[in-house]
């Protein structure tokens, strides 16, 4: 049974059988040895791009059909009808299912508001919205494994649900532009009530939209993983983000948080730097500063906050995932 | 009648602007489709996702591309 299972893990999740396929592809076509630098370079640029787009596909259809059971109105409502901590940790846990979209959480964050929320819970929501969501466990457990999976997306969902905590606690209600509290509740009949037919539509529709936006970022990425993974030298990388470097961490920070990706093309680059002896942790941190923190959302943000706020949302976001990445390189042992 | 879509630019609002031109063709409806791009003058219709599609000042729908059709049901309930 067990063998069994690991047989699935392997060839399903972690596509083996791709990996020969390609590794025959650039031995045999291009003629090339995938143990040198080049033709191991080429292999894993064919290879992860490929894999990422078969997950990409398979994983936004059967979360976007899920998720056409949660339009933002029936989150709302679900979400004024807790209190306190639960609220939060429901509102985090809604964020793993909604839009991948950065452009997305400036209504979300008028319609909530508006609509009487608390800050504390809006913001978990808004955390974990882009950092955790369902198809990102998948890959890191395709990439990496179940366990560094499942622990991305505890630690995920606690910074969302802390982070949103502390800003609640911290009473910036003034500091929230004052259009967004005038602003309407409109709430027609938009409760998710649709036919299969019509999710099954919505779902395709959402493979469709995800990858022509996402499929730069992607190639992107997976260059910038196969550059990581045998150009450029083992010495540089692990002088600046090695394991026994006390700052690996923040530099991960500093060089994730202005840039602007989504998981699809942010995992590749973890992938390759781990691979170099990167600590666990500081390629969660990178993925993590990547994911949940961009210029253009920020810059979105500022529209409805004002400085204050924002200032504080970067910095509980920022800590936090420093946090993140100092314990998981504290305790990598325990899930490789 | 007015129609206006909601949406900050984005493939979607391009489209539902579309079909909702060719709805308003196949009704006969002499319709003026405008398209409102501001996020704050979106956010003051209270809709959560975009694109959105307004009949009149009314919300009909959010968050979804509806096909020519759908909006030709709309259009004929906003002028009854």
């Amino acid at each position: 049974m067990q063998d069994i299972l690991i047989w699935l893990n392997d060839q399903l999740l972690r596509m083996q059988w791709l990996s020969d396929l390609v590794t025959w592809l650039v031995r045999d076509g291009f003629g090339l040895d995938t143990a040198e630098r080049i033709g191991g370079s080429v292999h894993f640029f064919i290879y992860d791009v490929i894999k990422i787009f078969i997950l990409l596909s398979v994983l936004i259809f059967s979360i976007s059909y899920v998720q056409s059971y949660f339009p933002p109105e029936r989150t709302r409502r679900i979400l004024g009808q807790r209190q306190g901590l639960w609220a939060n940790t429901v509102a985090a846990l809604l964020g793993t299912i909604t839009p991948f979209c950065s452009c997305s959480s400036i209504p979300l964050f008028i319609g909530f508001t508006s609509a009487g929320l608390p800050l504390a819970v809006t913001f978990s929501f808004l955390i974990s919205s882009p950092l955790v969501d369902l198809a990102s466990v998948i890959l890191l457990a395709s990439i990496f494994n179940w366990s560094i999976a499942l622990a991305y997306v505890a630690i995920g969902l606690v910074l969302a649900i802390l982070g949103g905590t502390l800003i609640g606690r911290l009473k910036l209600e003034d500091q929230v532009e004052d259009f967004v509290y005038q602003s309407p509740v409109s709430d027609h009949d938009n409760d998710g009530a649709i036919s299969r037919r019509e999710r099954l539509t919505y779902a395709r529709d959402q493979v469709a939209e995800i990858a022509a936006r996402v499929w730069l970022y992607v190639l992107i990425g997976v260059g910038i993983g196969a550059a990581i993974h045998n150009l450029i030298p083992e010495g540089f990388i692990s002088a600046l983000l090695g394991q026994d470097k006390w700052w690996s961490v923040l530099v991960a920070t500093v060089a994730g948080v202005p840039m602007y990706a989504d998981i699809f093309g942010t995992l590749p680059i973890a992938e390759a730097l781990v691979n170099k002896g990167v600590g666990l942790g500081t390629a969660l941190t990178f993925m993590m500063a990547v994911t949940a923190l961009s210029l253009p959302s920020l810059i979105m943000l500022k529209r409805v906050v004002k400085l204050p706020l924002l200032g504080v949302f970067v910095g509980v976001v920022t800590v936090g995932i420093i946090l993140i990445g100092y314990i998981f390189n504290a305790t990598a042992h325990l899930f490789v | 009648m007015i129609i206006k879509i909601l949406g900050s630019g984005c493939k979607k609002c391009v489209a539902l602007a579309d079909n909702a031109k060719a709805a308003t063709q196949a009704e006969g409806i002499d319709a003026e489709i405008q398209k409102v791009t501001d996020i704050v003058a979106i956010a003051g219709y209270g809709i959560m996702a975009t694109p959105g599609l307004v009949i009149d000042e009314k919300v009909v729908s959010s968050g979804r591309v509806l096909n020519a059709s759908d909006i030709s049901k709309f259009l004929r309930e906003a002028r009854q």
